[in-house]
């Protein structure tokens, strides 16, 4: 079957199986590699991409429901010599150490910080319907989708305030 | 993943046309996916019903709100009724899962996920609800998440829903569109069934049956509505207990008190004698002792998890503190706001 997409703003097609999930879509048929499997179950985050600019879990999606969407890889965020804020802030706070989980605590970050810009409220937020502050358990809890297994949790947590920092 | 035929449905009949014993219904298809890479359900054919019109769309329904069935989790988490008039549907869905994954589950979908029993999802282990008479590995297997209500011996599983708790407390009923286009609306208790000698049947749902939508009726004016979720993580983790509490205080009195209960039953659980103690009594310490006793009075756990009775008491109590005023409030606990 044959599915098309616009990756990274680019129109795209790809043929494909049914079972074919948006991540072997993208690593698998588009060569996009920015992209990681890491459990393949949705319990790490790492395929994390943005579907029409919500983050979601591209293991956990069939390539063929995505007809006509609009995905946000790692790839589309900014290259090495022109990186984006957030990818800027994770190497100035050192913000990894293996990497592997990176392009997917990126993507997710870059969804998370326009999501709480907007006021959606998170389960540690006091109240459900006031401005929500940043703090850094509220990061935390926003990226709680994204494992590090090499736990540099504290410093992808300061990279994300950073950026988010300097684009407020 | 075994090789499936991938049919995207155009309307409601197209789809409830192309549903029998081979076929499922996709919709966020984060629970059935993750089960299909793993074996553990296996459907012929897969029925896309994302681009069915109408059922993605929150509005007004009489006083009270209908949630489309493909509404995911986060817009409704995030919408402003909802947040403002039913605060504790959306606590108890950011209580749950992932930002990423509320991103693509759905209404409906998140009502009928299936149990996260680790005897379920592994082919290898014996399972009734996978394998209908091939018994149950729980039983003398490592208990700690399984259920301690509503279970029977051919099956020990949990309902894993935040959402579904959530709603039990607001008495949310599910509508339901039949074959020959005709709809039903069903209590979630009418849409659960326990499961007896029969796990694999989970709901009172035909096979061609899809649920269109869930309705919640007219908010209550000045309820302080809680969810309390105790799990082994702060954060993406099931419930090991979770209390849903929807109660309204008049004259220093406890005028209605609606209670639901997630990780410790088959489905979203209650107990109405619990309701019916409190209901006319002024908030107490004791008072609260005895509810919570009445409450796990009749539980029925598994030799690992018999620590989930006293954590269920103590939250429920922290619940029903915070709801009357007895403790101040933390974050879960919200006063509902009046309607426009």
């Amino acid at each position: 079957m044959k599915t098309d997409l616009t990756v990274n703003g680019e129109a795209r097609q790809v043929e494909h199986e049914s079972r074919t999930t948006l991540l072997d879509a993208l690593r698998d048929h588009l060569d996009l590699t920015g992209t990681k499997k890491g459990c393949d179950h949705g319990q790490c985050g790492a395929c994390t991409v943005l579907v029409n600019g919500r983050r979601v879990n591209s293991c956990l999606s069939l390539a063929a429901m995505h007809d006509g969407d609009e995905i946000t890889t790692i790839e589309g965020l900014g290259e090495p010599g022109a990186l984006n804020t957030l990818q800027e802030a994770f190497v100035n706070k050192d913000g990894y150490q293996c990497g592997y989980c990176t392009p997917g605590q990126i993507m997710s970050a870059t969804a998370m910080l326009e999501e709480a810009r907007d006021g959606a409220p998170s389960h540690v937020s006091e109240t459900l319907t006031g401005s929500v502050p940043l703090t850094d358990a509220e990061i935390a809890e926003r990226m709680s989708g994204n494992l590090c297994r090499c736990s540099a949790y504290p410093f992808i947590r300061e990279a994300i305030a950073m950026s988010a920092e300097k684009k407020s | 993943m075994k090789e499936f035929t991938y049919a995207r449905a155009e309307t409601l009949d197209d789809a409830a046309g192309q549903l029998d014993e081979t076929a499922r219904v996709i919709a966020g298809g984060t629970n059935l996916l993750d089960l299909m890479k793993l074996q553990v359900m296996a459907p012929e054919k897969v029925v896309d019903i994302t681009r069915l019109p109408d059922l993605s769309e929150i509005s007004a329904e009489g006083e009270g709100l209908r949630i489309g069935a493909l509404v995911t989790n986060s817009q409704l988490a995030e919408d402003h009724r909802v947040r403002s008039l039913y605060p504790v549907l959306s606590r108890a869905i950011l209580a749950g899962a992932s930002g990423q994954i509320r991103n693509k589950a759905t209404t409906g979908g998140n009502l009928l996920q299936r149990t996260r029993c680790p005897y379920f999802y592994d082919p290898a282990m014996a399972c009734n609800k996978r394998d209908p008479g091939a018994g149950c590995a729980a039983k003398e297997g490592v208990g700690r998440m399984l259920a301690v209500f509503g279970v029977s011996d051919d099956c020990l599983a949990a309902h894993p829903s935040d959402m579904a708790v959530g709603l039990r407390a607001l008495d949310a009923e599910v509508e339901v569109r039949s074959p020959d286009s005709s709809t039903r609306r069903l209590k979630l208790d009418e849409l659960y069934r326990l499961p007896g000698d029969r796990p694999d049947l989970e709901t009172t749902l035909a096979v061609d049956e899809i649920i269109t939508a869930v309705v919640l009726p007219a908010p209550e004016k000045g309820a302080v509505q809680a969810y309390r979720k105790v799990r082994d993580r702060a954060s993406y983790a099931f419930a090991l207990v979770s209390v849903a509490g929807n109660v309204t205080l008049t004259d220093g009195k406890i005028a209605r008190a609606k209670l639901a209960y997630g990780g410790v039953a088959p489905k979203p659980w209650t107990n109405a004698k619990v309701e019916e103690m409190l209901v006319g009594q002024a908030p107490d310490e004791a008072l609260f002792r005895k509810a919570a006793e009445a409450l796990t009075a009749d539980a029925t756990p598994h030799s690992d998890n018999a620590f989930k009775l006293p954590m269920l008491r103590r939250t429920l109590i922290a619940v029903l503190r915070e709801a009357t005023g007895l403790a101040d409030a933390s974050p879960g606990t919200d006063k509902t706001k009046d309607a426009a």
